[in-house]
């Protein structure tokens, strides 16, 4: 319970102001020889990467290259995946979190999950935003309670907006407010890691713009992954890229260099339109 | 001559004939289309296969009613004109006595078996033969000469201009329509006949007698208080909702969130089987092995009551057939309906929901318990709706192991019974359609049939509302 509790992304809160450069100093989880098989596929083969804290890592390329199935190793969400068998070491905190001695259920109160599609639950706003901190026992009181819920949509963005109409269900928002209230509902945990699978392909362009600000401003305090298909959107939102190119771990390193200057042929084919 | 027109195989010419119409009726279109379209230089605006179809559809329709209507009618028509003609004898006879008669008559010509012993039988005989043979070579006259006149008005459509198309397409959607028609017009006319033979149950016993009276006794004492049914039927439907609504449930969930693919793939097909056993097994299960089971319990509870000093007597009835042996089993037919419908439901929930919760950290109970079931609740309460609708009009199983004395009683261990048993018993035997105690089968009918009604529709409302919302 001591490493693997929420309590502990108290940690998270304290980053504020941190820069860029700071940002990418310290590895927050450290990948080695991740292998997936769906029953006797292997969707991503021996990939070995570093995720800093305090900034986004995009993971790009083409449909079918196992940056989403990569993605869902970091939360074990492969686990309710019948079939799916994840190889190799993932360590968090210097904690292998790929071993079966970890359970996936505190594990996954670390890293929250926004997914392509916004799926709040058929609940009212604030029992999407509330469901994390009941289950967990996070909180004592219903005052508690409302603070986390007024905290996690303010730093999602959506207080404003739904402040006064709380007790209405999550999905009668729009779509780009649905998606803003999962990330909130994500937050709520104060997890330390947030993954982030193509979380604006739903979307319009306006609401589109709205998460990758909210993206750049929870940057400051946690460690975010992000999935994406747009590959404006990862230069745009993240300071370290990884290029996947069929279940490969092509290329990884900071933005900047593998938009500009990639080192491998493919990644640059890929950048630049060639295929994909 | 028209004793051996008589012995037609008039199923077979018939067949033969409306085919021939059909081929030579498009092979007619087809090839005047055809031809038009080689000697004009006007672009056809249907293909020649359409002008083909359109011609052999008039030339099949009126031949298919006619020999439809021959099929229905001739037999009727040629007896009416035969006893016309029969001496005035066998007019005196009775009416049952002369139907075997003539019974026997179209069965002696249909098979040209009779030794002719009796020679004023043999005489009926060649004049029914006479009689249907003049009818057959009408029919098939007629048939032919339709047929051949609605050729001809189709064939003098064919033109470059003609959308014979549209005429088929809306031809085949009329006929589409007249096989959806028959299915709603025979619901119409059950329902129809229910609500006739009850009115007529109601001018001789009081609608409120029927419904509020708690005295039954159909068969003897014309005593219709039909509250001891209702309540037979109610407590048997509950005690099966018992069993059915929990068991099928839980194997719902167990199949469509816990079981592996190929755990699935064997016990979702077996647990179906259960829907496919004919209730009548249920029926003898229930009476051979689950009744006296019910029924030496239950002694067994009265002997132990009285042992330890809380009674003086037996307490429970301890019949051999029970409403708890007939509710028991009626739950076990049932499960399968609720869980198969309930796993359907609880299938389309949006797996991005469950992901959802599982990312949160939720166990899987919690996500089940907490997202899914909610989700799914309508499509559940609909699946239990459609089984106590089920229960209710279910006959079998309450005809063998329920009983048949009308009693309001909540002891599970005596025999009670339902609307079912009732109308079978009613009707069973030798009846007379005039009388109060054959009617009343038909009001419990109408009864039945309103309330299983009322849940179907409850049950569909709330599957549709609930599908709305996930598309």
């Amino acid at each position: 319970m001591d490493t693997v509790g929420p309590a502990k992304a108290d940690l998270a809160l304290t980053g504020e102001g941190a820069d860029k450069t700071q940002a990418l100093t310290y590895p927050r989880i450290d990948c080695r020889n991740v292998s997936v098989y769906y029953d006797d596929k292997q969707a991503v083969f021996d990939v070995s990467l570093a995720i800093h804290d305090r900034a986004v890592t995009a993971l790009i390329g083409p449909s079918g290259c196992g940056k989403s199935t990569f993605l869902r190793c970091l939360n074990r969400m492969n686990d309710t995946i019948e079939g799916a068998k994840v190889t190799g070491d993932i360590f968090m905190e210097g904690e292998n979190i790929n071993s079966p001695d970890v359970d996936p259920v505190l594990l996954r109160s670390r890293v929250g999950m926004v997914f392509q599609k916004p799926n709040p639950f058929p609940k009212s706003i604030y029992d999407n935003i509330a469901y994390g901190p009941r289950i967990h026992g996070m909180v004592d009181s219903r005052e508690d309670l409302d603070a986390v819920v007024e905290k996690s949509l303010r730093r999602a963005g959506l207080w404003e907006e739904v402040k006064d109409r709380l007790s209405q269900p999550g999905t009668s928002l729009s779509g780009g407010q649905q998606q803003r209230l999962c990330i909130a509902r994500a937050i709520a945990v104060r997890p330390e890691v947030i993954l982030m699978d193509e979380p604006c392909s739903a979307l319009d362009p306006i609401a589109t713009a709205r998460i990758e600000e909210l993206i750049d401003e929870l940057r400051k305090r946690y460690c975010i992954v992000i999935v994406t298909h747009s590959m404006q959107q990862a230069a745009r939102v993240s300071q370290r890229t990884a290029f996947f190119h069929l279940g490969n771990l092509v290329e990884m390193g900071d933005t900047d260099q593998i938009f500009t200057n990639p080192r491998e042929r493919r990644t640059e084919d890929y950048i630049t339109g060639r295929f994909g | 001559m028209l004793q051996q027109l008589g012995q037609l195989p008039m199923g077979w010419l018939l067949t033969a004939l409306l085919l021939f119409v059909m081929t030579a009726g498009f092979s007619i279109g087809r090839i005047r289309a055809e031809r038009y379209s080689l000697s004009s230089s006007g672009k056809f605006h249907s293909r020649p296969n359409y002008h083909g179809y359109y011609v052999a559809m008039w030339g099949l329709a009126p031949a298919l009613i006619l020999a439809l209507a021959y099929l229905l009618l001739a037999e009727p028509i040629a007896r009416e004109l035969l006893t016309r003609e029969l001496p005035a004898a066998f007019h005196k006879l009775p009416k049952a006595e002369l139907v075997s008669y003539l019974d026997a008559v179209s069965a002696v010509s249909a098979h040209r078996t009779y030794d002719g012993s009796d020679r004023v039988f043999t005489a009926v005989t060649h004049r029914y033969l006479e009689l249907s043979g003049s009818l057959k070579i009408t029919t098939l006259a007629t048939i032919l000469l339709s047929a051949v006149l609605g050729v001809m008005f189709a064939r003098s459509h064919v033109s470059p201009d003609f959308r014979a198309r549209q005429q088929v397409e809306s031809g085949a959607e009329l006929f589409l329509f007249l096989c959806a028609a028959i299915a709603i017009a025979t619901t119409v006319g059950i329902v129809a006949s229910l609500f006739y033979e009850s009115i007529r149950f109601f001018s001789q016993v009081p609608v409120t007698d029927f419904l509020f009276g708690t005295r039954w006794n159909a068969q003897t004492n014309a005593e219709f208080g039909a509250v001891p049914l209702f309540f037979g039927t109610f407590m048997i439907a509950l005690i099966a909702m018992f069993v059915a609504a929990p068991v099928g449930l839980f194997a719902a969930i167990y199949l469509s969130e816990y079981a592996s693919r190929k755990t699935r793939s064997y016990v979702k097909p077996l647990l179906e089987v259960l829907a496919g056993i004919p209730t009548v097994v249920y029926g003898f299960f229930a009476l051979l092995v689950v009744a006296p089971g019910v029924r030496s319990i239950a002694l067994w509870i009265n002997a132990t009551l009285i042992d330890i000093g809380l009674a003086n007597g037996p307490v429970l009835a301890a019949q051999p057939t029970s409403a708890l042996a007939a509710g028991l089993v009626m739950g076990i037919m049932v499960i399968p309906f609720v869980s198969s419908l309930s796993d359907d439901v609880i299938n389309a929930v949006p797996q991005t929901l469950r992901d959802a919760a599982f990312a949160m950290g939720a166990t899987k109970s919690e996500t089940i318990k907490q997202v899914i079931l909610p989700a799914a609740l309508p499509g559940i309460v609909a699946s239990l709706l459609l089984a106590v609708s089920r229960a209710i009009g279910e006959t079998m199983i309450v005809v063998m192991a329920a009983g048949q004395r009308a009693r309001i009683s909540l002891d599970p261990s005596t025999d009670l019974t339902t609307i079912t048993v009732q109308i079978v018993a009613l009707l069973t035997g030798e009846t007379e359609f005039d009388s109060p105690k054959t009617l009343s089968a038909f009001a419990l009918g109408l009864v039945l049939f309103l309330v299983t009604l009322c849940f179907n529709l409850i049950a569909l409302r709330v599957v549709q509302r609930y599908r709305e919302k996930y598309e």
